[in-house]
């Protein structure tokens, strides 16, 4: 695959403008960067969440590829059943094209939580098929629920910060391991920033047989009271921060750290990511010092764990 | 923007892919992004085109004719996020009031 900046910016675009994801969103780039990593005719099958409210307001849409809705929990489900249906029918000679890439595609909420049944069931029957989880860290689109995807210390309208709590106190789901653990052939995960790092890893999940996962970080100025503009930095500073490191996890068992990730000489202080946001404020505080300190050395223990996973010193 | 009852499609089906360009986003902004081409790498050279990869609107629209490199924003769907400014390298976009 040709990875020259003039054929990326040549790629056809599978998001067009005038959707309405809010100014600044993360969303619509990873959008953009998958399109530009795709290989040929694709469907792709959206759950409900921001990306699929805002992009699809009747009587408008701005997918240029076909494109299903669905419910918030069967985004796995349904992608699974146009992989087969396309196969029964290529058997039957019915069906044109040799080939068709299926993608799924799911906020946080809707794989983390609510799509995570089908999800692991579609992983489990083991279809070729592509499932993208776009990681925003709440359920946005609602009014910023908290997820399984919501980081310690993250405020939001159901882990309210204040005198009693420090924003949510739990820790966030490791997707990717979980997912990995079903053996499938091949987990990643991406950022935004890192774009050529993105495409190549989303090439490679398509290119795979059998079922792929891609975890893309994407962050919500809306939510996180993060200026519009600070986007894409956040998104580079979570992984310098080791809040989203980079690898991929090929057959569930070997752990390859990615270039970005594998080039930190050390991690950035957490505090430089949570300090561009107004939904980490409350950590600032001398009452939650403590609790701030507590996650540092939560991300800093994993981030150890995950260099011995992969071997890298 | 209406339409009349005879021109909705059967059973209103959207029958054009990506018509959401027909809904102008450019309302939007508060701020404008002003470009200065004197630094810029892409009208230099054709390299770096950041601001385009990571606008989420696709407003930026970059091209090559005769051998220079063109630079332009589609202020019909840009939002103002800034997001171009502030990843630029060389500092070449400024936001300005609209």
């Amino acid at each position: 695959m040709s990875m020259k900046l003039k054929d990326l910016l040549q790629a056809p675009e599978v998001l067009g403008s005038g959707h309405r994801m809010c100014a600044g969103c993360g969303a619509p780039t990873v959008m953009k960067l998958m399109g530009m990593s795709l290989r040929g005719p694709t469907i792709v099958c959206n759950a409900t969440g921001c990306l699929e409210v805002a992009t699809t307001i009747y009587p408008y849409t701005a997918w240029k590829v076909p494109w299903i809705h669905v419910a918030f929990e069967n985004v796995a489900a349904v992608a699974s059943g146009i992989v087969e249906g396309i196969n029964a029918m290529q058997e039957k000679g019915r069906y044109k094209q040799e080939h068709v890439d299926v993608i799924a595609l799911g906020g946080d909420g809707g794989t983390f939580d609510i799509g995570f049944g089908a999800l692991s069931g579609a992983l489990e029957r083991g279809h070729d098929f592509v499932y993208m989880v776009y990681d925003n860290g709440a359920y946005q689109n609602t009014g910023i629920q908290r997820s399984g995807a919501t980081l310690p210390g993250q405020e939001t309208t159901t882990s309210w910060a204040g005198k009693a709590e420090p924003g949510k106190r739990q820790r966030k789901k490791p997707i990717a391991e979980i997912v990995a653990a079903h053996r499938i052939p091949y987990v990643a995960t991406v950022d935004p920033f890192h774009y050529r790092d993105f495409i190549t890893k989303f090439r490679k999940a398509l290119e795979v047989e059998g079922p792929a996962f891609i975890h893309a970080f994407s962050p919500c100025p809306r939510g996180w009271r993060s200026e519009s503009s600070k986007t894409i930095e956040l998104a580079r500073l979570a992984v310098e921060t080791g809040i989203h490191p980079l690898y991929e996890i090929i057959d569930g068992e070997q752990y390859i750290m990615s270039g970005p990730s594998k080039s930190l000489k050390e991690l950035k202080p957490v505090d430089e990511f949570m300090k561009l946001q107004g939904q980490f404020k409350h950590l600032f505080t001398p009452q939650w010092e403590d609790f701030r300190k507590q996650v540092q050395q939560q991300i800093t223990a994993d981030w150890e764990l995950l260099k011995k996973k992969c071997g890298v010193e | 923007m209406s339409k009349k009852s005879s021109e909705i499609p059967m059973a209103g089906n959207i029958l054009e892919p990506g018509n959401a360009r027909e809904y102008k986003t450019g309302g939007w902004r508060a701020e404008r992004p002003k470009h200065n081409p004197e630094d810029c790498l892409w009208i230099k050279n054709g390299t770096c085109a950041l601001c385009c990869i990571f606008c989420p609107d696709n407003a930026i629209k970059l091209s090559e004719k005769d051998g220079k490199f063109l630079y332009a924003y589609d202020y019909d769907y840009c939002k103002g996020c800034g997001i171009c400014a502030n990843e630029c390298p060389k500092s070449c976009i400024t936001m300005e009031a609209e």
